[in-house]
């Protein structure tokens, strides 16, 4: 399997008050292939920094450095800020958290769509306006020429975050960030929009990080997973052997969580080890 | 044994919209009823009717059994009703320390103990007299829903209305959060009602549960009977089966 993004050490730091950094990221290593890699932590573990900097989006004061960082043979760090803008959305996507806050809320979804087609591909007008609409009716939208119309406030949120991924699709990038794409929505719904990111996925031949808190969530959808906790990876594992899991914080994790059909009163908790964070 | 408090089809109605419709239920005193649907579903609209927020528009709503009834939205109700929202992040005022929300039901109520009550609060949600002159955005979103439960806990309660206590937190949080507050049910026999969309938070708090959809109740089933798979609805089925996660096999056909 050929490697799309290498990442090698990479870490983000951002100043204090002090004059000093924190470190949010600490060396996080990985390769990816076209496969559906997950990232999972809780908050603060560092997870959606990493996902930021491989797209270069992150805050300006901050520090970002690594050993490697390369998408597709190109050096991420040494790339200028308009070559870094060039695979942006082109080439890689994100799919953010929540439709509410990331759709523009002045401009109707299916422009949004056209516009993001139009700012990576030379597309006519009308031409872009039909690929918006076959776009919309493969995230599986019911009568695309009348959502295409409708404002973000219009919709509800799974329609909201599938017009977001026919957005973010539309370009065909090699590589789609999600960053807990599906957090927002009710299970059910989580659960339609994951099996359309991941026929899309599979159709077109992407590679994927999904970015989620949720354990149990990523290590149904994903081929491999990466636990992170404070900016380091402290586990990777095959989806499939999650249960096996050796490190105890992905163990405590996962155990942690209520279970149908289980009386565990109370819940173990997680008791954090100083170690983890060494 | 009789009910603590009782809906009788209650209905909620905006505009000619039926957010609730028709929905009757029964807690018993002591009792963990839990509520569940995805959003839209009327289920935080229920609690909202309860304790007065929301409107009813038919239907009635008892608190206190037969003996003592009591007017939502009285200061003697929101003595017995409080209630702890879901976001920890924007229900507290940001300006204000803990002290001060913490003081601030007690005001209300002309409650002469304060202080007391206060330091006993913050112990009995584990957080101890050292976060007690901070403000909201010097904790944590775990600390942060305990003081909203501290809140509600202060005038002592009997009935603890919860609305997705713990879905803004992170997994090891909320089992933080859960533990405490069956803790706290046990040690001052409160009656809970929860509401969630996690099947799996509600059947791990909650005897009996109520599977709502579109403002109407699906079922009511104890939830022994759905881990069982003791289920009667198809939605209901839907639900159980979603909150397991994804299956690559369940993806639906692809369109033409």
């Amino acid at each position: 399997m050929s490697i799309l993004l290498d990442v090698q050490n990479l870490k983000v730091a951002f100043p204090n008050r002090d004059g000093d950094y924190v470190e949010a990221v600490r060396g996080v290593s990985f390769a990816l292939g076209r496969e559906r890699l997950g990232i999972v932590g809780e908050s603060g573990s560092g997870k959606s920094q990493t996902g930021r900097a491989i797209l270069g989006l992150t805050a300006p004061q901050a520090r970002v450095s690594a050993d490697r960082l390369t998408f597709d043979g190109i050096d991420l760090l040494k790339a200028s800020p308009a070559e870094r803008r060039a695979l942006r959305g082109a080439r890689i996507g994100m799919v953010l958290q929540d439709p509410k806050y990331s759709l523009n809320p002045v401009m109707n979804v299916g422009n949004q769509i056209v516009e993001a087609l139009q700012a990576h591909r030379k597309v006519g007008d009308r031409e872009a306006r039909e690929q918006a609409l076959a776009m919309l009716a493969a995230v599986q939208i019911d009568r695309p020429a009348r959502v295409f119309d409708l404002y973000p406030h219009e919709v509800s949120g799974g329609m909201g975050q599938r017009v977001m991924i026919a957005m973010m699709l539309i370009a065909e990038p090699d590589l789609l960030i999600a960053d807990e794409p599906t957090s927002a929505l009710d299970v059910t719904v989580q659960l339609q929009v994951l099996s359309i990111l991941d026929r899309l996925v599979a159709e077109r031949g992407m590679g994927l990080i999904f970015i989620s808190h949720d354990l149990r969530l990523v290590s149904s959808f994903c081929d491999r997973v990466l636990v992170m906790y404070a900016g380091r990876v402290v586990e990777e594992i095959a989806a499939a052997d999650l249960g096996a899991a050796q490190h105890a914080y992905t163990r405590g994790l996962l155990s942690c969580l209520p279970r149908l059909g289980e009386h565990r009163h109370p819940l173990p908790v997680l008791s954090r080890d100083p170690e983890w964070a060494r | 044994m009789s009910a603590i408090l009782q809906a009788t089809d209650l209905a909620v109605v905006y505009d000619g919209f039926r957010a609730v419709d028709g929905v009757s239920f029964a807690v018993a005193p002591g009792e963990s009823f839990g509520i569940v649907g995805e959003s839209g579903s009327g289920k935080s609209t229920i609690l909202r009717a309860i304790c007065g927020l929301a409107p009813a528009s038919e239907g009635s709503i008892v608190v206190g059994g037969a003996a003592g009834r009591l007017k939502p939205g009285s200061r003697a109700f929101r003595r017995k009703v409080q209630m702890v929202f879901q976001d920890p992040y924007g229900s507290l005022h940001p300006r204000q320390t803990i002290d001060r929300i913490l003081a601030e039901p007690l005001a209300i109520h002309g409650v002469k103990d304060a202080e007391a009550r206060i330091t006993r609060a913050l112990d009995e949600v584990g957080l101890g007299t050292g976060f007690r002159f901070r403000y909201p955005h010097q904790l944590s979103g775990g600390q942060r829903q305990r003081i909203a439960i501290a809140r509600a806990l202060i005038l002592e309660p009997e009935i603890l209305l919860l609305d997705e206590p713990t879905s803004a937190l992170d997994a090891s949080v909320q089992a933080e959060v859960l533990n405490l507050l069956e803790e706290l049910r046990i040690r001052r026999h409160l009656t809970f009602v929860m509401v969630s969309h996690d099947l799996a938070v509600v059947t791990h708090m909650c005897g009996r549960l109520m599977v709502m959809r579109n403002g109407k109740t699906v079922e009511i089933l104890p939830s022994v009977s759905l881990t069982r798979g003791d289920i009667r609805s198809d939605y209901t089925r839907e639900l159980m089966a979603a909150s397991l996660g994804f299956r690559r096999t369940d993806a639906p056909p692809v369109p033409g």
